[in-house]
């Protein structure tokens, strides 16, 4: 798991507890949340924050950190990612990228809010990187959830066997499916991987008659041509069940995240998808009979 | 928003704020001729007679709603018999960037030479301030409590409905009756009691002189314009002001007319805090709106503009000038007049009506600064009200401010009140629960609780000045549990609230003999079967409240304590040389202190348990003190802005938060240590038993982003049910992110008129002075996904 995020009002009906799940066969250029994309969890370091007090260099077994000038720095070849550094530093310069959990405390993270979901009718969203990298531990959860009468999302890629989905779906009340482009090569070539299972899985989720919205995370210049604009309306139009669709306009925001995970950001030359386009987008959309939300 | 409130808005908001000395020169006029002739009662009632024949009128060109307090829009009386400011107070107030009030140099003239030498040394003010013991001073100056009564009168009431079924004739006649019936036999104070019925006889006539003279100036008026519209409109004036005050009101503009002489009669007497408020103003008003549209006298526009006119009025009335230690604790023009929206009717129904939307259009259209409205949400509150009032707080004004009917019930139900009084009760000020129309719930003064931790830590010594102001509680270094640091701060408290307490009580005594209300005694029930003053326990209930600033400093504080003294490695005397030097060469033991404590409101239940703990003790040390009304103090938990003052005289503290800077402001969590979202916040403040408070403040800021869709408003309206289902008292949103706020302080001109809410109230930010606009920014940003 990489975060928790309560009071969640983008991921799914009313007040949510959003769980994050590490781990992600995908590597879109845009991704916004890098620090899921890898299962593995790892210290990262922030020289900013850093005061210079060399806690962390003396608890440091392997001897990996020194403190400069510019604030403390981390080799990552010697680093092991064993964490004592980020115990100790009182400025929280190091951090790690995830945190190991179990169900029980997952769910006791999420029974905080309890209150709110009663008042509202929501519950808890399951996202990532793509919470079906762990579909034995996912199902625990929903099912934890489901005991207690919580309203469960799933928020995925959709990119998994058909098994795994099927059976996630069985303690799943609504999915959350992003389509990211309906041609193939272009799907490749930004995300890494084929489109072909996520087409057949979406197809399959909604032949099953399960609650889904098809979510189009807009990317100027990669998705938002009317080609594919057009062929996603025709294709989520004429999925049984499927009526809404979420309109999710690209920014810039995770940039930051990158810088701080010492990644390059690839997203680098999307510009930012400006109303004029969303709002075209989301016409051509609602042509097909389809409801359409931006910002979902 | 039509053209006349169009130009009254901008008349309104464009004057400037001045002194007016026409009320001191005829006060001091009367009491050099007359003190000593008359019973105090008598000689107060006379004088606001004398006031009432004498004042200069103003009617404006667009107005439909009459009356001023000064000469003209925002020109502010000062009151002498409370604070005589000097000379160089005037010059001060004249010349002052922040909170300026225009005076001219020939009134400051005037000033000098008849009003100070008769007041210097007479004033309430003085006259507490010769009386009070070293003891208190020593505390009050270093910033342990402030005293709400030493420059203004106690205020703090709302009315019910009692004026708009009662005219000015009715009380006289209740008064006679009265009169008639003292028992000078067998009653000890049946001749107090004739004093102060006489007073309130002379006081119904002076309102009802004010509002006759009103009529005669709107019939001259009239004579001497051509235009026919506003000579009917005159003319309608007159009759309206002929009408009211001396009788009850017969329709919906009568009603406002009405409501608006009451409310200038009570400012004008004295300047009582939080001015006055109508308390539940849609209720009242609903059965005139809905006889008039019933009889077809009434249009809903009509209505909408009589209540627009009406709001202007009260942003013409800005607070009056505030001095010393009270000028740097509450610095704003907004006189704290509140309206509550919806709540409940006496018999337990619904209050919400067609007004209570038209007030919500009102207020959308013109966001002035004065009044300020309140939703109040019971169960029975349709959801459509608060989701129309979210509407309003979306657009990022501070206001409407959310509150809690049911808890606000409960709160004075178990304060002993009757629950059909409770339910004609709400909020008024900012966050203060009352019963309206019957009940003086006086504010005494703040309480810096982080400050009694620090005088605690430094063994009854304030560290920032080496003078002893506390009890001697202990070496804190030989201290041994945390237990036994926690004993000694209750020890402490206790003996500051002692000192807070005697000299309120003094105070208060000198308020019911030396300035009594006649007036204001009329209006509040029971005032006139008892015979007594509204300030000598004449109202059905009196409460004192004492309001207690920096629960989440405090707590905090504790944790860290709790957490690195006694349960981690950190030596007491090292923290302690670290506070002194404000953690100089310290930062890493200030950021361990400040990212490694459990923190309030983060629904983390090792500092939430602590946060109860102190709680449950500064609900031991006021609740249920005696004051001298035989009636009782109760918590309140407001801070309105004294939290940047409280901080200003505060060190370092063991949260890691450096000296000087605001403390926690209500009952809201430290700036910045709340990391876990609103929910976390609301799951915290939940944890504190309110019901057993007189109110608690939560401010929650929102980025605008956050509330851009009716879907994300629903959510908000979720937040603020669910935080209501778990006891909460009342909760604020500021809808504005830094970069706005940060231009603002580039370019102050171009945001004159952005609001932001600061306390319990809305202020204008470029008015605000650096201090409150970085603490205003530094109040976490909740951002959500």
């Amino acid at each position: 798991m990489f975060a928790v995020k309560r009071y969640a009002i983008h991921d799914g009906p009313n007040i949510r507890t959003t769980v994050f799940l590490k781990g992600c066969p995908l590597s879109c250029v845009w991704c916004h949340n890098p620090e899921g994309l890898s299962p593995a969890i790892e210290v990262v370091t922030m020289p900013e924050r850093c005061v210079g007090c060399g806690e962390c260099v003396r608890s440091c077994p392997e001897r990996a950190l020194i403190v400069t000038g510019q604030g403390v720095s981390r080799d990552t070849e010697a680093c092991t990612n064993c964490g004592q550094c980020v115990d100790i530093c009182p400025a929280l310069a190091h951090e790690r990228t995830g945190s190991g959990e179990t169900v029980e405390s997952v769910m006791e993270t999420v029974r905080k809010d309890m209150p709110f979901y009663d008042q509202t009718g929501g519950g808890v969203t399951f996202s990532g990187g793509e919470p079906l990298m762990q579909p034995v531990f996912l199902k625990k959860l929903l099912t934890a959830c489901g005991r207690l009468g919580l309203h469960r999302a799933v928020d995925t890629s959709g990119f998994a066997g058909q098994d795994v989905l099927m059976d996630v779906a069985e303690e799943t009340d609504l999915f959350l499916f992003d389509l990211k482009h309906m041609d193939d090569a272009v799907h490749r070539k930004y995300t890494g991987v084929s489109n072909e299972d996520i087409l057949a899985n979406i197809a399959a989720l909604a032949a099953a008659g399960v609650d889904m919205v098809v979510r189009l995370p807009l990317m100027p210049g990669i998705n938002d041509t009317d080609a594919n604009l057009q062929a996603t309306g025709a294709f989520v139009a004429g999925l049984a069940g499927v009526r809404r669709m979420d309109v999710l306009p690209y920014h810039a925001a995770a940039r930051s995240k990158y810088a701080k995970l010492g990644l390059e950001y690839p997203g680098f030359g999307i510009p930012k998808a400006e109303n004029g386009r969303v709002n075209h987008a989301v016409q051509i959309l609602k042509r097909h009979g389809l409801s359409v939300r931006v910002g979902g | 928003m039509n053209e006349r409130i169009g130009r009254l808005k901008r008349e309104s908001f464009e004057a400037v704020p001045s002194i007016s000395i026409e009320r001191a020169v005829i006060e001091t006029e009367f009491y050099r001729e007359n003190y000593g002739k008359y019973s105090l009662p008598v000689l107060r009632a006379r004088f606001f007679h004398e006031l009432c024949a004498k004042k200069t009128l103003y009617i404006g060109k667009d107005e439909l709603i009459v009356g001023e307090r000064g000469p003209r829009p925002k020109a502010v009386p000062t009151f002498p018999e409370l604070t005589c400011h000097t000379a160089e107070d005037l010059r001060i107030l004249n010349s002052r960037t922040m909170t300026r009030y225009h005076v001219t140099g020939e009134d400051i003239k005037t000033y000098e030479e008849t009003v100070i030498p008769y007041w210097q040394g007479r004033s309430m003010r003085d006259r507490v301030f010769n009386h009070v013991p070293e003891d208190w001073k020593a505390a009050y100056e270093c910033g342990l409590f402030t005293e709400f009564m030493e420059q203004r009168a106690p205020g703090h009431t709302a009315l019910d409905g009692l004026i708009y079924e009662t005219g000015m004739l009715d009380f006289k006649m209740r008064i006679a009756k009265r009169l008639e019936g003292l028992d000078y036999l067998n009653d000890p104070q049946a001749s107090d009691k004739a004093e102060q019925l006489k007073a309130m006889d002379i006081a119904c006539n002076a309102v009802m002189l004010f509002a006759v003279r009103h009529a005669e100036l709107a019939d001259r008026m009239a004579d001497e314009i051509d235009d026919p519209v506003r000579q009917a409109e005159l003319r309608r004036i007159a009759d309206v002001c002929r009408r009211v005050p001396a009788h009850k009101p017969r329709d919906f503009w009568e009603a406002l007319q009405m409501y608006w002489f009451v409310h200038l009669g009570t400012i004008t007497e004295l300047n009582g805090w939080d001015a006055m408020s109508p308390g539940h103003l849609d209720q009242h008003l609903g059965p005139f709106y809905e006889q008039g549209i019933a009889d077809g006298v009434l249009t809903r526009d009509a209505a909408k503009e009589l209540l627009s006119c009406f709001w202007i009025k009260v942003n013409n009335h800005p607070a009056p000038p505030k001095v010393g230690v009270t000028a740097k604790e509450s610095g704003t023009y907004n006189d704290f007049t509140q309206i509550n929206i919806g709540g409940l009717k006496r018999d337990g129904s619904d209050g919400s009506n067609e007004v209570s939307y038209l007030i919500l259009e009102v207020v959308d259209d013109l966001h002035l600064l004065q009044p300020q409205p309140s939703v109040h949400v019971s169960e029975r509150t349709p959801e459509r009200l608060l989701k129309v009032a979210s509407r309003v707080i979306r657009c990022g004004y501070g206001y409407p401010s959310v509150f809690n009917t049911d808890m606000v019930v409960m709160e004075q139900v178990r304060a002993g009140k009757s629950v059909e009084d409770a339910r004609e009760g709400g909020t008024s000020g900012c966050i203060e629960t009352g019963s309206f129309g019957k009940e003086a719930y006086v504010l005494t003064g703040y309480l810096n609780v982080p400050k009694v931790l620090e005088v605690t830590l430094n063994n009854g010594v304030d560290p920032l000045t080496g003078r002893e102001v506390g009890l001697k509680t202990g070496d804190p270094t030989i201290f041994k549990t945390y237990g036994e640091l926690y004993d000694a701060f209750v020890r402490q408290l206790e003996y500051v609230v002692d000192l807070k307490v005697r000299v309120n009580n003094y105070i208060e005594r000198m308020y019911a003999k030396h300035s009594p209300a006649p007036f204001l005694s009329v209006v509040i029930r029971d005032c006139i079967d008892k015979g007594r003053d509204y300030y000598d326990g004449g109202p059905r209930y009196n409460t004192n409240y004492i309001q207690c600033c920096g629960i989440g400093t405090v707590t905090d504080s504790l944790s860290a304590l709790k957490t690195h003294v006694f349960g981690g490695g950190l030596d007491m005397a090292e923290l302690l040389a670290a506070l002194k030097n404000n953690f100089e060469e310290a930062e890493a033991l200030r950021l361990l202190l400040w990212n490694r404590t459990p923190f309030f409101g983060n629904d983390d239940d090792r500092a939430d348990d602590i946060m109860k703990k102190v709680y449950d003790s500064l609900f031991r040390a006021i609740d249920g003190r005696l004051n001298t009304k035989g009636s009782l103090y109760h918590l309140n938990m407001l801070s309105t802005t004294c939290h940047v003052y409280f901080g200003k005289m505060l060190g370092a503290t063991p949260n890691g938060r450096k000296a000087h800077l605001p403390e926690s402001d209500g009952t809201s969590p430290s700036h910045g240590a709340d990391r876990n979202g609103p929910t976390a916040v609301v799951k915290s403040l939940s944890k504190m038993d309110q019901a057993k408070s007189g109110g608690t403040l939560l401010n929650q800021r929102f980025l605008p982003s956050v509330l851009s869709s009716d879907r994300d408003l629903d959510k908000l309206c979720g937040l603020v049910r669910t935080y209501f289902t778990l006891g909460g008292h009342h909760i604020q949103f500021n809808v504005v992110d830094t970069e706005t706020l940060r231009k603002a302080q580039e370019t102050p001109d171009e945001y004159r008129n952005l609001l932001v809410r600061v306390a319990g109230y809305s202020d204008y930010f470029v008015d605000l002075d650096k201090d409150h606009q970085e603490e205003i920014i530094s109040r976490t940003e909740q951002e959500l996904g």
